[in-house]
């Protein structure tokens, strides 16, 4: 941490109201302004602040009605057009010749997007991270788009969304929400902090003009939420927007962001794990890094492509066994989908290779490495070279494995030792180098573990391959549990017959050379004639990394296992007995 | 019948030069093609230039395929092979395929081009060449049709490719071209054949499959035969997402040998160009070097 000088402090007169306006840091560098929500004032953001003042010119207010700035006469006064004539007036004051970086959060958020959304924004405004708080005219959209088209999804998503928001409709009952304020509930606010948002008490926090603050910006929400939301506009912006969406928030929802692309073409997603107020209040300098980074990619002017590793602005995905089928397939759906860097690894280094150069074409950043998943050293190795020189993954998909077909008592030791020691150890090395990484970092992220139908579906002649599946399958669900107070989601991908590679590198126990090659071309043939392509399976896993999905049997038979072996185990043990697999 | 190699060297110049026309014919109507043509514009346009330069009879009437048709895409019945009314677009690929007849000596050419920017595109025509280099190798090796087409499809899923020719009528990759001796009504179709082709191809069916072959290359039983003797024309098909390129070309198969008819052709001198695969304009540039 740096410079923890006093702020200069002065005053900006906008629309009839004096702004106290907070001032640090540097002031040829580029101006930071950040705008905070409520019931806090400019304090809330000191560790971010000192932070970026090391590089940054940073300036913060506090917002009409709070802490030392004036308070508007009526409810009128709080409206979103005069909120966001004062974030226009704090910019023109402190920096009159260059554009200003916004950083909000919570309200703060909401009636910046008000001003980023300004025609012409972004002339005064370089960039605006946004910290839970949607734009409430996006927001009307969000709302309407679900009413109109309610799918299971869009209403389960208004539920969980109305369920959150209820505090916004207690604020709207005269006299009860002002007076819950005024006897306890500010009085208990250090506790709800640190009770529900894990934010360790300190001095000077909260303000000591909680109570009045918290009191007079109930009309924030009085003065705005049901005109806006009721008869929302279009409020596209050319603003580069990055959006820090919080894991553990209370009150907004990740899904709240869904579709945003539309009115901001140019966006940045990342996560924190972090609650509403630890973000800032506990993982200030993880923020001012997050700042930083993107204010620096908008002052070099590589805004819209190129993000710190370069060339895409999607998540970094880490991919093992991505030279050919599933794991190359899911390169590029992520590639394609979500303009991700993808670092691919696979034995073949050729063919991971060729693998990053699809990935070039399909408007993501590719880059190929050669590991071998069951050598530990060598994955760890692989970790570190890849956080060293891309950054730590947002996702990570243990892909790599070999098939292996042989009873158990015609597969030799050997035979276990290498399904084992590339599907089940492959996992492990991959989870245990790249989760560590992931969960060290704190902005959560999601690890694919690539598990097979055969892990539940027993088979006489599947005993080493499905054993390693299902013990994927069991790591995965204790990994998940453990990960999830990290915000790490775990899923596993249980495919079934899904024409790749796998076959035709397939091993049979007991088998002379001659016939192994006879048998993989007959499987081989018996799986491209089912014809399911990796590419379905490549959608599925984008789609549990979204949707954070435990586990995903993806084919008509796997999913069919899944359901005979809960309803009627005993039937899968019968058929195991065939000599099928 | 074509057992032995049995064409002249004047025939194979005739072969050539109908091969020629058809690519220049192709290159004529890629030069004039622009967004906001259809493809049965361009498909009339070709027809008309193949005519004009002497053409009065079609092993097959003229295809154009726009966009992701150039990949196959949603391709269920054989009428979707026939040019729509699908509208050019900057940034897509086109493939324009066409197979005049003169004097009943026949070709059969694929030509893929692109209007503007798409780095797909030029990406698949560079690797191409591969395919172009694998198949002359492997028919010189004398490997069965195949397994020749099963290399090609291992080659293709290496590149992460997708074997567009599986789309293809008999998912064929290949078939015999003849001298066309028919005496039916030239420029006469059916289903898309010249009616002279019908019966041509109809004959050799029959009397290859006397000998236990196919004049149809695919990756079935009927193709487990060393290459015959003779010319083939054929057409490997590659597509990655909406993008699909082709070439099509005939091969020459002696009893003991094989070369392409001609290697003055669009795509291959697309290949000697540096670096980047160049639009027509650049080809004509460096050809009036």
């Amino acid at each position: 941490m740096t410079d923890r000088t006093e702020p200069r402090r002065s005053f900006v007169h906008s629309a009839g109201i004096d702004l106290a306006v907070f001032e640090q840091g540097d002031p040829q560098g580029p101006t930071v302004l950040l705008v905070h929500g409520y019931p806090d004032t400019h304090v809330v953001w000191d560790d971010v602040a000192a932070d970026l003042a090391a590089d940054h010119h940073v300036v913060r207010y506090d917002v009409r009605g709070a802490g030392e700035s004036g308070i508007p006469d009526s409810r009128e006064g709080y409206r979103l057009a005069l909120l966001a004539a004062d974030l226009f007036a704090v910019a023109d004051a402190v920096s009159p010749d260059r554009p200003v970086h916004v950083v909000a959060h919570d309200w703060g958020s909401l009636q910046s997007w008000e001003a980023v959304t300004e025609p012409g924004a972004e002339r005064r405004l370089a960039s605006y991270t946004s910290i839970s708080g949607p734009c409430l005219d996006h927001m009307g959209h969000w709302i309407r788009h679900r009413m109109r088209r309610p799918t299971p999804r869009h209403l389960r998503q208004l539920l969980v969304q109305g369920a959150h928001s209820w505090y916004i409709t207690a604020f709207h009952l005269p006299l009860l929400a002002p007076a819950t304020w005024r006897f306890g509930l500010a009085r208990a606010w250090p506790r709800v902090l640190r009770d529900l948002e894990e934010v360790s008490p300190r001095a000077g926090h909260p303000q000591p003009t909680l109570r009045q603050d918290a009191v007079r910006g109930i009309e924030l929400y009085r003065a705005n939420m049901r005109p806006t939301l009721r008869s929302p506009r279009e409020r596209p912006t050319k603003v580069p927007v990055q959006l820090i969406t919080l894991q553990r928030d209370h009150y907004v929802n990740t899904f709240l962001s869904e579709g945003l692309e539309r009115w901001v073409p140019d966006l940045t997603r990342r996560q924190l794990n972090a609650t509403h107020w630890s973000a800032l209040l506990e993982q200030g300098p993880k923020v001012a890094g997050m700042v930083r980074e993107f204010t620096g990619r908008i002052e070099n002017g590589s805004s819209g492509v190129g993000s710190s590793t370069g060339g895409s602005t999607g998540p970094l995905v880490v991919i093992t066994g991505a030279g050919s089928g599933i794991g190359r397939a899911t390169a590029l759906a992520f590639a394609e989908q979500q303009q991700a860097t993808v670092v691919v690894c696979d034995l073949d280094l050729a063919a991971a290779q060729r693998t990053a150069e699809l990935v070039d074409l399909l408007g993501g950043a590719g880059h190929a490495y050669q590991v071998d998943v069951s050598d530990g050293p060598g994955m760890d190795a692989f970790a570190q070279t890849v956080a060293a020189t891309h950054g730590v993954p947002d996702v990570l998909v243990n892909n790599a494995g070999i098939g292996h077909s042989g009873t158990f008592l015609q597969t030799t030791e050997k035979e276990w030792q290498r399904v084992l020691d590339v599907n089940l150890w492959g996992v492990i090395h991959g989870c245990r180098a790249f989760g560590s990484l992931m969960a060290e970092r704190g902005q959560g992220g999601h690890i694919v573990n690539l598990a097979s139908a055969a892990a539940y579906l027993p088979s006489k002649v599947l005993a080493a391959y499905a054993t390693s599946k299902a013990a994927v399958l069991m790591l995965s669900d204790c990994l998940r549990a453990e990960l999830a107070t990290s915000g790490i989601g775990v899923s596993a991908i249980c495919p079934g017959i899904v024409n790749t590679n796998i076959t035709r590198t397939s091993t049979f126990s007991g088998l002379t050379a001659e016939q192994q090659a006879a048998k993989q071309a007959r499987v081989s043939k018996l799986y491209a004639r089912r014809g399911f392509p990796p590419e379905k399976v490549a959608t599925e896993i984008v789609k549990a990394v979204r949707t954070g999905k435990p586990v995903v049997p993806v084919t008509a038979e796997a999913k069919a296992a899944r359901l005979v072996g809960r309803l009627w185990p005993g039937l899968l043990r019968q058929l195991a007995k065939l000599n099928a697999g | 019948m074509a057992s032995t190699f049995t064409y002249s060297d004047a025939d194979l110049a005739k072969f050539r030069e109908i091969q020629q026309l058809a690519y220049d014919c192709a290159e004529k109507t890629a030069a004039w093609i622009e967004p906001g043509v259809t493809e049965r514009q361009a498909t009339d346009r070709l027809r008309r230039h193949l005519v004009a330069a002497g053409v009065t009879d079609f092993f097959h009437v003229p295809f154009a395929w726009f966009g992701d048709r150039t990949a196959f895409r949603h391709f269920h019945t054989p009428l979707q092979f026939f040019a729509g009314g699908r509208v050019l677009q900057e940034g897509m690929p086109y493939v324009l395929d066409c197979a005049p007849v003169v004097d009943g000596y026949t070709a059969d050419i694929g030509y893929g081009g692109k209007v503007g920017e798409n780095r797909i595109w030029d990406r698949l025509a560079q690797d191409l060449q591969i395919y172009r280099e694998l198949i002359l190798r492997e028919v010189r090796a004398r490997k069965p049709l195949n397994e020749i087409y099963a290399a090609v499809d291992a080659q293709i899923a290496a590149h992460g490719y997708d074997n567009r020719h599986q789309v293809y009528p008999g998912r064929v990759i290949g078939h015999q071209v003849t001298r066309n001796t028919s005496r039916a009504p030239a420029g006469v179709n059916l289903f898309g054949f010249g009616l002279r082709t019908l019966q041509t191809l109809g004959r050799e069916l029959i009397a290859e499959r006397l000998h236990g072959r196919s004049p149809l290359w695919a990756d079935g039983r009927s193709s487990r035969h060393a290459p015959t003797p003779g010319l083939w024309a054929v057409e490997p098909h590659i597509g990655f997402r909406d993008t699909g390129i082709k070439f099509e070309e005939l091969l020459v198969v002696t009893e003991d040998d094989a070369y392409w008819l001609d290697d003055d052709l669009p795509h291959v001198r697309r290949w000697a160009e540096p670096a980047r695969g160049g639009s027509d304009r650049t080809e004509q540039a460096e050809a009036a070097r």
